[in-house]
């Protein structure tokens, strides 16, 4: 039978390295039930006969979780009767600074379950004059030590026949006694809930609140054992992980010796002093920005006018070859323009992670969020957001998706509600549209053309509403967590390009499953409402045409283009943009930009499109010369004025920089977040936003 | 003396806490009293700032030194 084995270790260990090393692409990411942590399980072979399914945790210091995804370490440990929990533990420590790695492996080897560890790095820590007497190592602790170097893939074998040796029953020795920490709470918590290992029972006294597996009634009762053995937590963890250092170091005294502590830093000193420096390294950094912004907008054009081309053939196809009917129209413009959708996005959630990925690989990340932090906690923040909002200019999607690899729950909250609000490429071309209507094609000073600064304002406006809201929610959003900043600053190393391919494959391939499915589902309400007319409108409309089409003789594309638009100002679709025109004349809008409106929920590029529809023009944006002359020429049926005015436009594009219109951010958030409420809070606030802005902008401007 | 009011290059050695909660997570990273820490620089804004301590490079808010007392 195939044994479960957790991956255990500090960040920066190349614990998913290790990871990758041992599973290949056989690996799947699921949900820790009922916990908001991405589980990723992969399977590999020990031997001819036995297999380990493997499941990385997230890194963590200490059995004392910081963080939300911290806090499923002991979770799963802990839990006899968890899934996940393992039969072996394999903890990975970096061999380069054992005695900190050390302090993880002294809390989980006291809770009692079957370990191996595994020395990373060892080449690294070689290199730096650090030797590990690792026979020693393995006497002391009583377990099988394995010196490995994950990038290197050497030991890997060694690790996985270690792991197919390791007893049933825990060899370990006790690492330090806790039971003289607070004794009597001890010892009721072990009657209590019928648990032999000390240890155990005082992280069930820490942390018992966040441990699923209690029932209510548990709860209190452990709750009651700790108020009236007066257990003072804090108290009792910094005693025990003074109790723990000072074991360490008796033990590893004889184990480790270090003989070039002078200059093994020298390196990765001199890179930091350039890179974090006060001008180089803001310049450095917006370089980079510059670079990862221009690969996101301009590498990615080309595969996805591919995937675009590549869809749009495939309908055309479709429509050619299947047999006209409703299912034919229903899985051609439903279900595959869904589709077409989602692949869309697959170029640039590619590329973003590609970046990501170099950049942590690499350890600069860590030197942006310590250079970025002080402005970004001013308003809610953390220095790690500034990547996921910069990648919010090229697309909300994938930047949403990067706020993982921000700790602390709140920032990062704050960081996915106001990503969307940075103007992404998909408002581009609706505001493009829009300025040539209202901004005239002049200069200023001769050298700046006023459309550019338009633009140019448009995106500052994205950016300021985005801070503006960050500070405001900074305020709004509770959490007990503490805000820390306490954070390792890794030393610089080559990126495993390896890792890199993994996560763009890993990150592209979530984002179609889990982003998929809403966006598919969606697309085929939007196909519905705008196909269907209640009654029998449609009928009357094609009875009205059919004399017109079927003269051979004439040119019938401009008749299916009045069709198709009667018929869609017909639809569920239009008469809503009909039904909401109440409420969006105050913004200067009609039942025709309604309707745009609700289309561009779908997606914001599909403003473009439907107003072509619905000026009976044909094609999206190679035509919008005259999409732009038809609606520079419409004027208002009741009243005879334009609808295009200055004060119609500005609202018109303020409320397309603020509200939520786009299904896949939706979606994202829903899978980021894993509940609907911070979905449903982003589209209310943001559409409330893009309103009100709306509304006072037309109303002052008409 | 409190940690963040060291300047680049200084070193010191950790005597004790002042914040107790932040104390746990500072000696979980190895800032244990007895250990010497060296200031190795500030982010371009003067905060964070960053330390050597236990053969390592962390990083911590100006606030979350001034918890540290040093000799």
């Amino acid at each position: 039978m195939d044994i479960k084995v957790a991956l255990v270790g500090n960040p920066n260990t190349g614990k998913s390295t290790l990871f990758n090393r041992l599973t290949g692409l056989n690996q799947k990411i699921g949900n820790f039930p009922g916990i908001t942590v991405d589980k990723k399980t992969g399977f590999t072979r020990l031997d001819a006969t036995r297999g380990a399914e493997i499941i990385d945790l997230p890194g963590t210091y200490s059995l004392y979780p910081k963080s939300k995804d911290e806090s499923i370490v002991f979770q799963v440990l802990a839990d006899k009767k968890n899934n996940s929990h393992p039969d072996v533990i394999v903890l990975v420590a970096d061999a380069s600074n054992l005695k900190r790695n050390m302090l993880l492996y002294s809390q989980v080897a006291d809770l009692g379950i079957p370990m191996v560890l595994a020395l990373n790095m060892v080449d690294l820590s070689a290199k730096q004059g650090i030797e590990v007497d690792v026979d020693k190592l393995a006497e002391k602790l009583g377990i099988q030590v394995v010196p490995i170097s994950a990038r290197n893939n050497t030991g890997i074998d060694q690790l996985k026949q270690a792991v197919a040796n390791t007893n049933k029953i825990a060899t370990q020795n006790l690492e330090v006694d806790v039971n003289f920490l607070a004794p009597e709470a001890i010892n009721a918590i072990k009657r209590h809930i019928n648990a032999d290992n000390d240890y155990y029972a005082l992280q069930v006294l820490h942390q018992h609140e966040h441990l699923t597996f209690f029932t209510d009634q548990q709860q209190v009762e452990i709750e009651e054992i700790e108020q009236s053995h007066g257990f003072e937590s804090a108290k009792v963890q910094a005693a025990e992980t003074i109790a723990r250092y000072k074991h360490l170091s008796t033990i590893l005294s004889d184990v480790i010796t270090d003989k070039g502590t002078a200059k093994k830093f020298s390196f990765s000193d001199k890179l930091d002093g350039i890179l974090t420096h006060k001008v180089w390294g803001l310049a450095i950094f917006l370089l980079i920005l510059f670079i990862i912004f221009n690969a996101i907008f301009a590498w990615s054009s080309y595969p996805m006018d591919l995937i675009e081309s590549t869809f749009g053939w495939i309908t055309a196809y479709g429509h050619e070859h299947l047999p006209a009917g409703m299912l034919t129209d229903l899985l051609l413009d439903g279900v595959i323009a869904g589709l077409g959708g989602i692949f869309v996005f697959i170029p640039q959630i590619a590329i973003l992670f590609a970046f990501i990925s170099i950049l942590e690989d690499t350890g600069y990340m860590a030197r942006v969020t310590f250079m970025m932090d002080k402005i970004m906690s001013k308003v809610g923040l953390n220095g790690k957001s500034v990547v996921p909002m910069i990648g919010g200019l090229a697309c909300a999607v994938p930047s949403i998706m990067a706020a993982r690899n921000i700790e602390n729950w709140k920032d990062r909250m704050i960081t996915i509600m106001v990503t969307p609000l940075i103007s992404c490429s998909a408002r581009l071309p609706v505001y493009i549209l829009i300025i040539s209507l209202i901004v005239p094609q002049e200069t200023v000073f001769g050298i700046f053309s006023k459309q550019g600064l338009a633009l140019m304002i448009m995106y500052l406006v994205g950016v300021i509403a985005a801070v503006a809201v960050a500070w405001v929610m900074k305020f709004i959003i509770k959490t007990k967590e503490r805000s820390y900043f306490i954070m390792e600053l890794p030393i610089y190393r080559m990126p495993r390009w390896k890792n890199v391919l993994y996560t763009m494959y890993e990150k592209s391939k979530t984002f179609v499953f889990e982003a998929g499915k809403v966006i598919i589902a969606i697309s085929i309400i939007l196909w519905v409402m705008a196909s269907f007319g209640p009654g029998n409108r449609f009928e009357k409309i094609d009875q009205k045409y059919a004399a017109a089409l079927a003269d051979t003789a004439r040119n019938t594309t401009h008749i299916e283009t009045l069709v198709a638009t009667e018929k869609l100002e017909n639809s569920y679709v239009g008469i809503l943009g009909h039904f909401i025109e109440p409420a969006i004349r105050p913004l200067g809008y009609d039942w025709k930009i309604g309707i745009g409106l609700i289309t561009s929920f779908a997606a914001r590029e599909a403003f473009v499109g439907t107003m072509a529809t619905i000026y009976s023009v044909d094609g999206g944006d190679e035509d919008s010369v005259t999409i732009r002359e038809r609606m520079a020429a419409s004027v208002n049926s009741k009243t005879g004025l334009p609808v295009y005015t200055f004060a119609t436009g500005i609202s018109l594009m303020l409320f397309y920089a603020f509200a939520m219109q786009c299904m896949s951010t939706v979606a994202i958030v829903y899978r980021e977040t894993k509940g609907w409420k911070w979905p449903v809070i982003q589209l209310v606030y943001m559409t409330a936003m893009a309103y009100v802005a709306a509304l006072v902008a037309y109303q002052l401007l008409k | 003396m409190k940690l963040s009011h060291l300047k680049v290059g200084e070193t010191g050695t950790i005597v004790a806490f002042t914040d107790l909660d932040m104390s746990v997570k500072l000696m979980e990273m190895g800032c244990l009293p007895g250990e010497v820490v060296e200031v190795e620089r500030f982010a371009p804004l003067g905060d964070p700032m960053a330390i050597r301590v236990a053969g390592y490079q962390l990083c911590l808010r100006k606030s979350e030194a001034d918890v540290i007392i040093i000799q």
